[in-house]
């Protein structure tokens, strides 16, 4: 008998129309534990790196994680894997919500698409009766309204349905993902889902889901439960509110905007407003966002509140989360909070990136204004700053006009416009527009990230460690208290001496190798929630969360009763970090585009930089070009992947 | 009149945050062994959910009956419309809520028997369940102490199993 997992994928063959079930190698569980895991390790062995993102032999994978559907709270997570159109990279953007637990109570770990379907298609998987159903009735509708009318033909509410909207069906490089409250948003995965002729999965499944050690199992959840609960009556103290608890930042229940709206850059990522939020603007905005927000919602067994349904009289009801609130009011310099709500709403039914698609409006009207984009590109534009953005918005999902070049995303438009386009795709990490953050003096550790996280994405590779240093040695102390969740004790050490300014403050302490310790927490924490499926805002991405390193173990063993300590845990999580690495480094990746955006930080520190990322790639047994040595790959294991770089001439060189 | 704990479950609709932890502990709770699986469909509450109308209602499991109602209600509650059956704990032919998947036996919540209060209320963060106890009076049930020596009897000279044989062919005539 299968635990935890049901031991089953379903693959499915667009282009033949072919389903069938197909039995897991439980070793794999061991090595890569599941979800992003054993999602790169089929990437790796069938996806070659010649595959562009929009071919057939690309594939598309949506796993669930080892742990999903089993009693721990918050595990719920759908981990989708693909080539993205953006970065040509690997892509796996995660959603939360219901639809992971369902296809487990179905019978399956991961579905796996491989072809293009020749028509617009749904599936429609209903435990052991799976089917390709047309979709052509569904064509140009939106992401939620799709979820709906799939629930409804189908007769059945309980029906859990993954679906994309007019900007996936036309390849738009933002495009997102939705289900539910969740999206699964980053790196363009809609489009490639779109390109497959996928419109939507919808699943349902009634069958058991087994837990190896079920008491033992119990009482770990018990126990994390019983953790949320005491922890939500205790916030970080000296840190911001969205900070200070568990979860995804919840913005959702926060209306104090002061942090975000006055530290955060408006416009294309330029302007900070450091008077913004006055006593007028804290009323308006408040009373607009109680007035939109019907009720606090959340994904599967998972008691935060992450997630909200947003009603405003004249549109259609949706649902939204954390800073998508924003992203629209802040790019398009538009002080009316309602304006954001309802732009967001537009925005889900065509299902967009919501931190991607205003900057790159606000990338476009910065280039009309430089004159880079002239009045023929904006022809029809209203010219207020909201009519601006609607007006974008409908151009690059239906990719009409300049529509069509921006929807690539500001990199590639920027490309394709020339005339000095480039340097107005400036908060760019490989490609990939970043969260709208300027700031002052370099922060090592978050170099680091932001230069080698294989995700390109802030917010899945940070947390754990804190972001700035306590100013008084009494607020450290009382932080590292009930710090039981370092991996080691010099972490503790590690922020009792970090100071605000100083000797020992940034760029130079945390010190090259401290800042490489930290990291390699942070993101370990990261590869083990993406396996196990659990979210991150109960565990890798909040301060003291209920799940870290030392109890990670004994649920993994309970659950599967694959017996597994922290040693072995770390392994896993670092063979899944190695096997992405080497995924990348096979289709391109190299030492030059590990940087973060340029203005990221005013002052920068070139040599240390240097040192830095010389260090961590040294920390992670990889070479000066960031590949990982033939060594490291045999040690752990993977001698399928070097004697693959050797043959491909990646480990030839120093 | 002799005394009786009525066990209560409140339900705070407002409070719900939509998250079936109660289905799944539920069900975990009554897997046998306890806690070796879960599944939701087996679950003895389920959560009613329509979020795009704001529709976030958990009902229990009550009892098994046969036939269908003859007529159907839909309530109107703040504006927010919920279908018929909604309010109904009955596991009953007309739905598939409330039944084994496997079997299709009808499942009823028995308030997790043994536990100091329902499992559902202490996995309900939200706190949209929670759980009271009340003291009722009521009639004395009629002495079954005739019957039972009847009973005893007739095992006695028969043997249980013919005895039982009997009774069920004669409910069925019933």
């Amino acid at each position: 008998m299968a635990y935890a997992e049901t031991g089953f994928n379903l693959e499915i063959d667009l282009t033949r129309g072919n389903i069938e079930r197909v039995a897991t190698d439980p070793k794999l569980t061991r090595l890569y534990l599941g979800g992003l895991g054993t999602n790169s390790k089929i990437l790796w062995d069938r996806v070659p790196p010649e595959v562009e993102p929009f071919s057939p032999e690309n594939l598309l994978i949506f796993g669930t994680g080892l742990l999903v559907g089993t009693p721990a709270p918050g595990c719920n997570r759908t981990i989708v894997s693909t080539i993205s159109p953006q970065t040509g990279l690997m892509a796996y953007s995660m959603m939360g919500g219901f639809w992971a637990p369902e296809l487990k109570y179905a019978g399956y770990d991961k579905v796996i698409f491989r072809g293009k379907s020749p028509k617009l298609i749904y599936i429609w998987i209903n435990n052991d009766k799976v089917e390709i159903r047309d979709a052509s009735h569904l064509q140009g509708k939106g992401a939620v309204e799709t979820q709906e009318l799939i629930k409804k033909e189908l007769k059945d509410p309980n029906v859990q349905v993954a679906a994309i909207g007019l900007a996936g069906e036309n390849r738009v490089f933002t495009a997102s993902i939705e289900q539910g409250r969740s999206s699964a948003s980053r790196l363009g995965i809609g489009a490639v889902m779109g390109d497959k002729g996928i419109k939507a999965i919808a699943v349902r499944g009634t069958k058991d889901l087994n837990i190896a050690k079920p008491a033992e199992y119990m009482k770990l959840c018990s126990e994390v439960l019983k953790y949320i609960s005491d922890r939500e009556e205790k916030p970080v103290p000296g840190v911001m509110p969205i900070l200070a608890g568990l979860g995804s930042p919840q913005e959702m229940l926060h209306t104090d905007e002061k942090w975000h709206t006055e530290n955060f850059s408006w416009g294309n990522s330029r302007t900070r407003r450091k008077e913004f939020w006055t006593k007028e603007i804290e009323e308006k905005w408040t009373a607009t966002q109680e007035g939109a927000r019907t009720r606090l919602i959340s994904c599967y067994n998972c008691p935060m509140k992450c997630g909200a349904i947003i009603s405003l009289p004249g549109m259609s009801t949706y649902m939204m989360k954390c800073f998508s609130k924003l992203t629209y009011n802040m790019a398009a310099f538009v002080d009316d909070l309602e304006f954001g709500f309802r732009i967001a709403q537009r925005a889900t039914e065509y299902g967009v990136d919501g931190f991607s698609t205003p900057q790159i409006m606000a990338f476009a009207v910065e280039l009309h204004e430089a004159g880079i984009l002239t009045d023929q590109d904006f022809e029809g534009c209203p010219t207020d700053n909201e009519g601006k953005f609607y007006w974008l918005l409908d151009r690059i999902v239906r990719r009409e006009g300049i529509g069509d070049i921006l929807a690539d995303g500001t990199h590639w438009a920027a490309l394709k416009i020339g005339k000095g386009a480039e340097a107005y795709a400036h908060n760019n990490v490989k490609k990939h527009e970043q969260l709208p953050l300027k700031l002052g003096m370099l922060n090592p550790v978050y170099f680091l990230m932001y230069s080698t996280g294989e995700k390109s994405n802030i917010t899945q590779i940070e947390g754990q460690f804190p972001q700035s240093p306590f100013p008084t040695m009494e607020e450290r102390e009382e932080f590292v208290k009930d710090w039981v969740h370092v991996p080691d004790e010099k972490f503790k050490q590690y922020l009792l001496d970090w100071e605000l300014r100083g000797e020992k403050s940034n760029p130079y302490y945390p010190t090259v190798d401290m800042s490489v310790d930290i990291v390699d927490w942070q993101e370990k924490m990261h590869y083990i929630d993406d396996g196990l499926g659990m979210c991150a805002g109960l565990s890798s991405f909040p301060l003291k969360p209920p799940y870290h390193i030392h109890n990670y173990p004994l649920f993994i063993s309970a659950a599967t009763g694959m017996d597994m300590d922290e040693a072995e845990l770390s392994l896993a999580a670092k063979r899944s970090r190695t096997l992405l690495r080497a995924f990348n480094i096979r289709r391109g990746l190299t030492r030059a585009d590990e940087k973060p955006p340029e203005d990221h930080w005013k002052k920068r520190f070139p040599e240390l930089e240097e040192q830095l990322l010389d260090a961590y790639y040294k920390f992670k047994g990889w070479n000066k070009q960031g590949i990982p040595t033939k060594e490291t790959l045999d040690e752990l294991g993977m001698d399928f992947v070097s004697k693959d770089l050797e043959q491909r001439g990646f480990l030839s060189y120093e | 009149m002799s005394k009786k704990t009525v066990k209560i479950i409140k339900i705070d609709v407002d409070k719900c945050n939509g998250c079936r932890a109660c289905e799944m502990i539920c069900s975990a709770f009554h897997a046998s062994p306890k806690y070796s699986s879960n599944n939701p469909q087996r679950s003895r509450v389920r959560v009613i959910r329509d979020p795009l109308n704001d529709v976030y209602l958990p009902v229990y499991a009550g009892e098994y009956t046969p036939s269908e109602c003859k007529g159907r209600d839909k309530y109107v509650i703040d504006g927010k419309e919920y279908d018929e059956c909604s309010f109904c704990r009955a596991s009953c032919p007309s739905r598939d809520l409330f039944k084994e998947p496997d079997s299709g036996l009808p499942l009823k919540c028995d308030m997790c028997e043994d536990e100091e209060e329902p499992l559902c209320v202490t996995w309900c963060l939200a706190k949209a369940l929670t759980y009271e106890e009340r003291e009722e009076e009521r009639e004395e049930e009629p002495q079954l102490g005739e019957i039972e020596t009847g009973l005893e009897a007739l095992v006695n000279r028969h043997g249980l199993q013919k005895v039982m044989d009997t009774v069920a062919r004669l409910s069925k005539k019933g």
